[in-house]
C-alpha cells in the first residue's frame, strides 16, 4: 500500500480517490474550496458516447456502462437515466456528417441512429421541427444530478478510509529529481506537510498551477479557463425535453429537462475567456442569446420564467481532449476536460487509478491520444466534439 | 424543533433533512444547498436561507457571521423568457 495525494476535489478528484480506495491505497484528497465548487457543480449533467473519434467514442462507451451499475455500486441515488442526446440537422451537408459520425460510433457498438422530425416530435413534445431536417439519436446517452454522483462517490470513498479534506488548499510539492516527495498544504491559515509515494493532479482548470508547483512549466498542459454559463427555468412538466437537444450549428446551444425537478437547463457556445479563475459573474449577453436558441429549438419555453444562471468553467486545452496520464516518476494528471469531466468520471477516474496502482489499467483508454506530453511536441489530436 | 417541520418551501425540505446532512458531516452551505436543493426553487432562498444559517450555526458551535453564504444566483426574482427574447413575435 501506497501513499496516494489527489489534488482537486471536483468528479475525477473524488470518483479516483475512490477507485484508488478500492485497489487498497491509502488517499489523501484535497479541495481548496468546497467539493464540487469547481466546475463539477456548474455543469450541465449530460453524458453521452456521441463523439466524433474512435477514442472518446470508446472511452464514453465504458464510461456509460459505469454509469448504468453506479448507483449499485456506489448505493447512493444520483438520478441516472438514459434519456438520449438528441442532435439536429439543419442542412444536407449536416445530416451527411451525421451519417458518417452514426457510421463510427455504431462500429463501437454505440446504437445511435438517423431519425426522422416525426419521430424527434415524438422524444421531445415542444421541439419545433420546422427548421430541421434530421436528427441523430441515442437512447443510451443521459444524464445524472451532478451534485448527488459526487458525494456518493465522497461518501463511499470516507467509509473507505479516504481522507478527504475541503477548504485545504495545496501550496506547494517537493520534488527530488523525477519524484514528487512531499505535499505541503494550507489549512484553518496553518501550512502542514504530508510525504507521499504519488500525486494526482485533477485541478482541472487550476492544474497548470499544480504542475508549476512540480517544476514544470505552467503551459506544459495548457489549460485554459472559459467561462461556460447556463440558465435554468422553473420546473415544467417531465417529459417535455427530457433528452440533451442540440442543434451544433445555432452555436451548439441545447436544451435538457433536469431530472430532478424538471426544469430547464439552456446552454449554448456563447464564451469568454476567463478574467481569471474566480470570474463566476454570467453576462446579460449570455441571458439574451442563449434564450433566443432556447425559443428557436422549443417556442413554448417562452411562457416559462427563468429561476437561475450561472457560470462555471470549461477548462480547454487546445484539441479539447483531457491530458490523462503519468509527467513524472510518480506524478500524474487527469485534467483539462472541456467540459467533458463529469460524463468520463467513472471510466477516467477507474483508468488512472489503475494506471497509479498497477502500472496499467483494463480501461479500453487510448493513453496516447490523452497523452499530458502532447502539446509540447505540437502533436494536437483531432478536436474532441465540444458542445456548448 | 422537530417532526416535519418545512425550512425550504419551494422544495420541501424539512429540518430534519438539513441536520441529518450536517451530522455526515456537511457543514459547507453550497453543499447542503445543491443536496438538498435549498435556496434552488423561486424564491431564491430569501426564506430558506437565514434559517438554514442558523441550524448550521447552532449544529457547529459557529457564529452565524462566520458562515459564508452561498453565491447569489441572477435573477433576484424569476422573469419571463419572453420578456428577454423580445415577446410573442417569432
Amino acid at each position: 500500500m501506497s501513499k496516494v495525494a489527489v489534488i482537486g476535489g471536483g468528479i475525477i478528484g473524488v470518483a479516483t480517490a475512490y477507485e484508488l480506495a478500492k485497489l487498497g491505497e491509502e488517499v489523501i484528497l484535497f479541495e481548496k474550496s468546497y467539493f464540487g465548487s469547481g466546475s463539477t457543480f456548474r455543469c450541465a449533467t449530460g453524458i453521452r458516447a456521441q463523439f466524433t473519434d474512435e477514442a472518446n467514442i470508446r472511452l464514453m462507451k465504458h464510461s456509460v456502462r459505469r454509469w448504468e451499475g453506479l448507483e449499485e455500486e456506489l448505493g447512493f441515488d444520483i438520478n441516472f437515466r438514459q434519456t438520449g442526446y438528441l442532435f439536429l440537422a439543419t442542412s444536407e451537408e449536416e445530416v451527411k456528417a451525421f451519417k458518417n459520425n452514426i457510421r463510427l460510433q455504431n462500429r463501437f457498438g454505440v446504437p445511435t441512429r438517423l431519425i426522422g422530425m416525426e419521430e424527434a416530435k415524438e422524444i421531445v413534445p415542444i421541439l419545433n421541427t420546422e427548421p430541421f431536417l434530421a436528427g441523430a439519436w441515442n437512447p443510451k446517452d443521459g444524464k445524472a444530478n451532478p451534485f448527488k454522483t459526487l458525494f456518493a462517490y465522497l461518501f463511499r470513498a470516507r467509509e473507505m478510509g479516504v481522507d478527504a479534506r475541503e477548504h485545504t488548499e495545496v501550496v506547494a510539492l517537493e520534488r527530488e529529481g523525477d519524484t514528487i516527495k512531499a505535499v505541503k498544504y494550507r489549512s484553518n491559515g496553518r501550512v502542514e506537510s504530508v510525504k507521499v509515494d504519488a500525486v494526482l493532479n485533477a485541478a482541472n482548470a487550476w492544474a497548470p498551477l499544480i504542475n508549476e508547483m512540480a517544476g514544470l512549466k505552467r503551459d506544459l498542459v495548457p489549460i485554459k479557463a472559459y467561462k461556460h454559463q447556463l440558465v435554468k427555468t422553473e420546473p415544467l412538466e417531465p417529459g417535455q425535453a427530457e433528452p440533451l437537444v442540440c442543434p451544433p450549428s445555432w452555436n451548439d446551444a441545447y436544451i435538457i429537462q433536469d431530472g430532478e425537478d424538471g426544469g430547464i437547463i439552456c446552454g449554448a457556445g456563447i464564451e469568454h475567456e476567463a478574467r481569471g479563475l474566480n470570474d463566476y459573474e454570467p453576462t446579460y449577453d449570455f441571458l439574451r442569446g442563449v434564450l433566443r436558441y432556447a425559443t428557436m429549438i422549443a417556442p413554448p419555453l417562452k411562457y416559462a420564467h427563468i429561476v437561475r444562471q450561472w457560470a462555471g468553467f470549461y477548462a480547454k486545452t487546445p484539441d479539447k481532449n483531457p491530458a490523462i496520464g503519468r509527467l513524472l516518476d510518480n506524478f500524474y494528471i487527469a485534467a483539462g476536460f472541456s467540459g467533458h469531466g463529469f460524463m468520463m468520471a467513472p471510466a477516467v477516474a477507474q483508468a488512472v487509478a489503475e494506471l497509479m496502482a498497477n502500472g496499467r489499467s483494463r480501461v479500453p483508454l487510448d493513453w496516447e491520444w490523452y497523452d499530458p506530453y502532447r502539446f509540447e511536441r505540437g502533436e494536437l489530436r483531432s478536436s474532441a466534439f465540444q458542445i456548448g | 424543533m422537530s417532526g416535519k417541520v418545512i425550512i425550504c418551501r419551494c422544495n420541501d425540505v424539512t429540518i430534519d433533512e438539513i441536520e441529518a446532512l450536517i451530522d455526515e458531516g456537511v457543514t459547507d452551505i453550497e453543499e447542503i444547498k445543491r443536496l438538498l436543493r435549498i435556496g434552488m426553487g423561486p424564491c431564491q432562498g430569501r426564506t430558506c436561507i437565514p434559517l438554514v444559517l442558523s441550524i448550521l450555526a447552532k449544529r457547529t458551535g459557529k457564529k452565524p457571521e462566520e458562515i459564508p453564504l452561498p453565491r447569489a444566483r441572477v435573477p433576484i426574482r424569476p422573469v419571463r423568457v419572453g420578456v428577454i427574447v423580445g415577446g410573442d413575435d417569432e
